[in-house]
């Protein structure tokens, strides 16, 4: 997020898309609903009539995958009416009138066939969220998790800079991260092109100053993708894989291919705190320790870096994940792991990191620090890009509608679009063990408009099978006008029905995102009501 | 001008613009009792507790809805007030299931609280006699609508915080009470199950099914979504028996949503949590020591060439871990080939 959760509440205009927020991100879905009690005004885009619409002054009902068109629609009402932020454009942006040109390509007619949207509405969104300053855009992703999900961030940030909505309190572009470390995660550098702090491995300085820091020679060439790590486990290119508290046999798309490729594995290493489906391929199990069993910090989806502390005792046998690291270290004769205590390796974390410089377990006792947080005098940056973007100027991009990769047909005439029960999380690892979520959501539950299980003789609880162009999966059906006709909607959280079994692998170029949100499937009703 | 000064029981005390006598009056150190008072909710004046004497102003105000004017004199103890008071929490208790030992909230009570305060020791009315059922079909809380003082706490939680509003005070007179939409069961409502009203109950009405009080808590972050809920686990021996959140210095504000609140205890204690490094022989997953776990694996990742390894690291693991398994990636392994979910 640019900006903190907090200023959420007092932001005039919410603008949530792609985000079912209030099932995925429960204690922001308060503070935006909280925010429309004050009167605040909320835009929601949104496929399904998801719980925010409920508390929505507009509601946006976009085709799924048509987010690009929707928003630059959107972007050339503001510019065509004058509702720009002049001053901000001029000060802060660069190359607006290539971005102004592209708008051309963007007719109201057009984008209201692309969309669904009618044209009314599209102008009311673009009005409303130009006029009501300041202005705050959430999302997740419903935005990303498509074969152009760079386009549809880009097209956002578009709207947030023609606006001014950028660099203030309560304004910014705010992506809701899915997973309690993710942001971290990637803050550490585990990804494939650089290292903590988002330092290019390619970068020769930086290449410097990590083999220094490290003692140790380095690749400057990126690595692979999980998705790039799975293609290349499946062609026999990677033939071992370590893999700490992921289940990508539920979590990723084409799941059959992502099981092929790691039993395909000549090695496979999982550490865990359960037996997942993923661990349940393993060659070697190595038990890692839950949150409540270790000291560390994690970092939240505003980039607060908070505290993680130890309340109870690891069970059996189980240690801590960074301890199991740095002993496979060890014995593989790697220096630089003799770490005592997460205190110390953050302590390495800070000089090796700018962003993370000025964070110490001693300033996290009483309480958070948001990065940028570079010197042990800075108080943390809770809102970003105030006087300068990181490139410097904020360039506006001219866009393209493109269409998702897999689109409805004859054989496959429903689009699935999947997400998150507020009841469950990911893959179930956790959530499923606890008795009462369960009571809630126990099983899959395909929502299917009525209009469209009428059609195919469907009611409400029957058994159905999905199918895609890759797979076919078995679950009950629930009848609901929360998702529109066209459309079928399923969560990943089951692995009996394994709703990434039918996912696209069609991957955002860019981001190597897979296009999670769009794939094209039939359901067909099951005679007999027993699993597939 | 900002500040406002005034008096409360004879000790000055200064306030921000806007602040209420009641907020005065805690800030002076000065104790009043209430009830319907909330710092998480907006004032309500609803259980007259915290009615107060204040110079040049007719009758008892209540304070949680009196906001602080410049130069107010403001007397608490005075035997109007408490006469008051007294008649309040009489009538309550005279209509309150009073088995306070086996009682969820025992000790934690605020009905207790300021019954004690107030030294009601007995009562001029005969106790009610009518008994509701108790809603106990929420997995995890229930509704005993015997232990209620109507104070709406809990709807206003509902609606105030998380905006749901899953439950109203229905009826009217003797007959209200604390209700769902047609007065189904909790299970059967719009309910999130988040547990606001929980927390906000200030007696045994609305309480969580795992009432064991832990012996000490540890404050951490919540697991689950990025929102980074902080929130204090309650330990009892090596369990996790409450979830409480933080209020101050925090992403949430003290608020919870439903997994956060109680889907962590559970997981934590599960059975099936894997308790010893294990390596699969003759397709078989065996039990094996560290030390051989961990020689295995060094040796075998060693065996590849640089390019054929790759680690795929955890949103779910803290920054120090995926820090040192992308070092791990880098500057042993020699591999860039180091990714997460982050994009799942």
């Amino acid at each position: 997020m640019t900006n903190s959760i907090g200023e959420l509440k007092d932001a005039a205009c919410i603008l949530a898309i792609g985000s079912n927020t209030t099932a995925a991100h429960p204690v922001i879905g308060f503070i935006v609903k909280q925010a429309t009690r004050k009167g605040n005004k909320l835009i929601v885009a949104n496929p399904r009539e998801i719980e925010l619409v409920r508390y929505a002054d507009i509601w946006l009902q976009q085709n799924p995958g048509s987010d690009v068109a929707l928003l630059m629609g959107m972007a050339r009402v503001i510019v065509a009416e004058g509702l720009l932020d002049q001053a901000f454009i001029e000060q802060r942006g660069e190359n607006f009138a290539a971005f102004r040109e592209s708008l051309k390509d963007f007719d109201l007619d057009s984008v209201a066939q692309i969309t669904g949207v009618p044209v009314a509405k599209i102008v009311e969104a673009a009005r409303l969220y130009a006029t009501t300053r300041p202005a705050s855009i959430i999302y997740a992703m419903g935005i990303t998790q498509h074969s152009h999900g760079t386009d549809n961030v880009m097209a956002i940030a578009n709207l947030a800079m023609l606006t001014g909505n950028v660099g203030k309190p309560s304004s910014g572009v705010n992506p809701l991260r899915g997973q309690n470390n993710v942001q971290g995660a990637c803050d550490m550098g585990a990804l494939p092109n650089v290292y903590s702090g988002y330092q290019a491995v390619s970068n020769p300085a930086v290449k410097a100053k990590f083999e220094s820091a490290w003692g140790v020679t380095l690749d400057d060439k990126p690595g692979l993708t999980l998705t790039e790590i799975m293609d290349a486990a499946h062609q026999g290119k990677i033939k071992a894989v370590y893999l700490i508290g992921e289940n990508p046999v539920l979590s990723d798309p084409d799941a059959s291919h992502v099981r092929k490729a790691l039993e395909k594995l000549d090695f496979l290493v999982v550490q865990d705190i359960f037996l997942t489906e993923t661990a349940q391929l393993a060659d070697v199990i190595l038990p890692g320790v839950s949150f409540a069993e270790k000291e560390g910090t994690f970092t939240n989806t505003e980039r607060r870096v908070q505290r993680v502390r130890q309340a109870l005792a690891p069970v059996g046998e189980a240690r801590s994940d960074w301890w199991i690291a740095c002993e496979i270290a060890r014995r593989m004769g790697g220096k630089g792991f003799d770490f005592a205590s997460p205190a110390q390796i953050m302590a390495e974390i800070a000089r090796v990191t700018p962003s993370y410089g000025g964070i110490t377990y001693d300033r996290l006792e009483t309480g958070g620090l948001t990065w940028p947080c570079p010197d042990e005098k800075h108080p943390g940056t809770p809102i970003l890009h105030t006087a300068q973007f990181t490139r410097g100027k904020g360039q506006f991009l001219p866009l393209k509608y493109k269409p998702p990769q897999e689109l409805p047909d004859a054989e496959y005439p429903l689009i699935l679009t999947t997400g998150r029960s507020l009841f469950q999380f990911h893959t179930g690892t956790m959530s499923r063990k606890v008795g009462g979520l369960n009571k809630f959501m126990g099983e899959e539950l395909v929502e299917i408009n009525p209009a469209d299980a009428a059609a195919l003789g469907i009611a409400d609880g029957d058994t159905v099978r999905i199918t895609s162009r890759r797979d076919t999966v078995a679950a009950r059906a629930k009848l609901t006008a929360t998702t529109p006709p066209g459309v079928v909607f399923m969560t990943f959280h089951f692995a009996e029905s394994p709703a990434n079994r039918l996912t696209s692998p069609a991957l955002d170029p860019v981001a190597k995102i897979p296009e999670l949100k769009v794939c094209a499937v039939r359901v067909e009703k099951l005679k007999q009501s027993v699993a597939v | 001008m900002d500040e406002i000064r005034l008096t409360v029981d004879g000790r000055e005390v200064k306030v921000k613009k806007g602040a209420t006598v009641l907020e005065a009056a805690q800030a002076a150190g000065v104790y009043i009792p209430t009830l319907c008072h909330d710092p998480d909710l907006e004032p309500y004046g609803g259980c007259r507790l915290c009615v107060v004497e204040i110079e040049k102003m007719r009758g008892l105000p209540t304070s949680c809805t009196t906001p602080a004017t410049e130069g107010m004199v403001v007397h608490t103890d005075t035997p109007a007030a408490n006469d008051v008071r007294r008649a309040a929490v009489e009538l309550l208790c005279a209509d309150h299931y009073s088995e306070c030992l086996t009682c969820p909230q025992n000790q934690r009570c605020e009905l207790q609280k300021v019954a004690a305060y107030l030294g009601i020791t007995r009562l001029p009315y005969p106790k009610t006699t009518r008994t509701f059922p108790v809603d106990d079909s929420n997995p995890f809380f229930d509704l005993d609508r015997n232990r209620c003082i109507l104070c709406a706490r809990c709807v206003r939680a509902c609606n105030e915080i998380t905006c749901v509003g899953a439950i109203d005070l229905a009826y009217r007179g003797y007959q209200s009470k604390v209700a769902t939409f047609g007065d189904q069961l909790m299970i059967s409502s719009i309910c999130k199950s988040c547990g606001e009203c929980v927390a906000h109950c200030p007696t045994g009405a609305l309480a969580p099914k795992e009432s064991r009080r832990p012996t000490r808590e540890v404050l951490t972050t919540c697991p689950y979504c990025g929102v980074g809920c902080q929130m204090s686990l309650g330990i009892r021996g090596h369990e996790i028996v409450s979830v409480r959140g933080k209020r101050e210095d925090s992403p949430n504000k003290g608020w919870l949503c439903v997994k956060g609140r109680y889907g962590i205890g559970e997981f934590v204690s599960h059975p099936d949590r894997l308790t010893a490094p294990l390596v699969r022989r003759d397709g078989e997953l065996k039990k094996v020591s560290w030390d051989e776990a961990l020689d295995l694996v060094a040796r075998k990742l060693a065996s590849y060439q640089k390019g054929e390894v790759a680690v795929i690291t955890s949103a779910k693991c803290t920054n120090e871990e995926n820090y040192v398994f992308q070092k791990l990636a880098r500057a042993v392994l020699g591999t860039n080939n180091v990714d997460h979910c982050a994009r799942l």
